[in-house]
């Protein structure tokens, strides 16, 4: 046996996993397909500049202190002090639509206030439901699915506040067209409303330096451009995995974070299992850099959450895929300049983020995805200018990625960053000493992707 | 290995695993998951390390047995008298 453990994608969960793994002895590789760390959530340079992709921020931010929380937890486990991430604290965060804006912080209390300022009637009910999210145990793995929108009717009678605290919650972690899981509900209202968002100064390379340098000091060996064509399992329970490039490698077990259908789809099996259909949900990002600082437009805030459709109807925030490119009413809108760091970044970066229909992108040819590449961006931009101001005439780089490259650099089906909408909650399989952690899952977020790697390796691999 | 230094093993593990607690307060006969802000994970973590540091094995049938400082090194001494 070459090895006792294989992990299948080195993105957050499977780096995770194989610090957890190497850490305890164990003979472990992470098969990458790319030739580059992070998955979802990695960087690249292009035209001279280092830039982000996947991570606006990092949610369930702590200070020191807090050690039950998420963050502390995932830390512990990995062995990485919490002031090596080098985290600073966003400075406010908003969600608007249209006129009505509410702002939150990492210190909840002022959203409390906001939301007793602008929707006085809701209060009593939105305090209710802060102490059934605070009673509700999200981690319990055989939680039953329950419809959020159903649990904020009993306690929310205004839709807008409903709408405008489910914006966020849902762009940054929800699988589901329309509603969300409860459970994921709740992991996404504590990771970012009572806890609150971060980021290191150096953004996403410096949680993946550090992970990679971890798990190379544990033992664990990172193999890249090595992506895994089939999974055969063997009688007696061992595992054959079939590379891209003809390599054989045996191990005792596989822990895939490459999502379950494209698991399963590895091994040769026809999805059996009705209940898990691919996920849609997918987002175009537009990346300009501005000749000045976003705050220079007004964009004072760290991560602004927009809704302009609709406003006065009750179907104004419509989470799902859209007919079109993009939905350029709705998105997010993150400036990494704006955390309070202790050194100013001076990036001048703006990130656009809207909802987009994957089917629409792998079916262009090559002109046509750039034309279309260019009229979202201009769509998206021009939508988003009610929030940001109007900086096109500053803008001196810029970027885009679409579903298509989220397919291509993540192999999910649909570009579809979320996974499936029903997850896979206890990380096990039909197929014997095959599991699954990651996004389908279902810990989302970069910290709770990393605590699904520990968990499936501590559960399946440790224990 | 003495029950002392058995005891200051289980503090070495415990202080590993949470390195940001202040250990040097601890009541040896309160249980620890309060004290040093530790969860079942921790306990898991806590099996592991005597396993890969000392290769002492503990049963999940024995796991209650490490709930405080005392009974985990009273625990443990036998089985770690000869490391």
């Amino acid at each position: 046996m070459a090895y006792d453990v294989a992990i299948i994608g080195a993105g957050m969960s499977g780096l995770a996993a194989g610090i957890r793994l190497a850490y305890y002895d164990k003979k472990v590789c992470i098969l990458e397909k790319h030739s580059k760390i992070g998955g979802l959530n990695s960087y690249y340079v292009k035209g001279g500049y280092r830039l982000d992709v996947g991570l606006h921020a990092m949610t369930n931010y702590v200070s020191h202190g807090g050690r039950d929380k998420p963050m502390k937890r995932l830390l512990r486990q990995l062995r990485i002090g919490y002031d090596e991430l080098n985290l600073s604290p966003q400075i406010r965060s908003a969600i608007r639509f249209g006129d009505t804006a509410l702002y939150f912080t990492n210190d909840f209390p002022f959203l409390l206030s906001q939301i007793a300022d602008k929707f006085p009637h809701q209060i009593d009910g939105f305090a209710k439901l802060l102490a059934f999210i605070k009673d509700y145990n999200e981690l319990d793995l055989s939680i039953k699915a329950a419809s959020t929108r159903e649990l904020l009717g009993t306690y929310i009678s205004d839709s807008l506040l409903t709408d405008m605290l489910l914006c966020p919650l849902m762009f940054y972690g929800n699988a589901k067209q329309g509603d969300m899981d409860l459970w994921q509900f709740v992991i996404m209202f504590k990771s970012i409303f009572l806890e609150g968002f971060a980021r290191p100064y150096k953004g996403v390379r410096r949680i993946l330096d550090i992970l990679e340098k971890r798990f190379a000091d544990n033992g664990g060996q990172l193999l890249l451009k090595k992506g895994v064509k089939r999974i055969v399992p063997e009688p007696g329970g061992a595992i054959e995995l079939e590379l891209e490039d003809g390599e054989v490698i045996k191990t005792g077990k596989v822990i895939s974070s490459a999502g379950y259908l494209e698991t399963m789809n590895l091994c040769g099996e026809k999805n059996t299992d009705a209940e898990i259909q691919p996920g849609v949900m997918s987002f175009m990002e537009s990346i300009y850099i501005l000749d000045k600082p976003a705050a220079d437009f007004g964009i004072d805030d760290t991560i602004t959450f927009f809704n302009s459709k609709n406003i006065n109807s009750k179907n104004r925030f419509e989470y799902q895929k859209p007919d079109t490119l993009i939905d350029e009413m709705s998105g997010v809108i993150c400036c990494p300049d704006n955390f309070d760091y202790d050194t100013p970044l001076n990036e001048n970066i703006v990130r656009i983020t809207n909802m987009s229909n994957s089917d629409l992108w792998d079916s262009a040819d090559k002109e046509t995805y750039r034309r279309q590449k260019e009229d979202a961006m201009r769509l998206s931009r021009k939508e988003a200018a009610r929030y940001t101001g109007d900086f096109s005439s500053s803008i001196i780089f810029r970027d885009s990625f679409t579903p298509a490259t989220i397919k291509r650099y993540t192999g999910h089906i649909n570009g579809a960053v979320y996974g499936v909408p029903d997850k896979v909650r206890t990380g096990m399989t039909d197929i014997p000493n095959l599991f699954i952690c990651g996004s389908d899952q279902g810990f989302l977020g970069i910290v709770g992707a990393m605590l699904s790697g520990i968990t499936v390796a501590n559960l399946y691999a440790l224990k | 290995m003495t029950k002392e230094e058995v005891r200051q093993a289980v503090l070495d593990i415990i202080a590993t695993i949470a390195p940001d607690e202040d250990l040097s307060t601890i009541n040896r006969d309160a249980p620890l998951r309060e004290q040093a802000g530790l969860d079942s994970m921790d306990f898991l973590d806590i099996v592991m390390e005597l396993r890969k540091r000392y290769n002492v094995d503990v049963p999940e049938k024995d796991y209650m047995e490490l709930v405080s400082l005392n009974s985990s090194t009273n625990y443990l001494a036998p089985k770690m008298a000869d490391k």
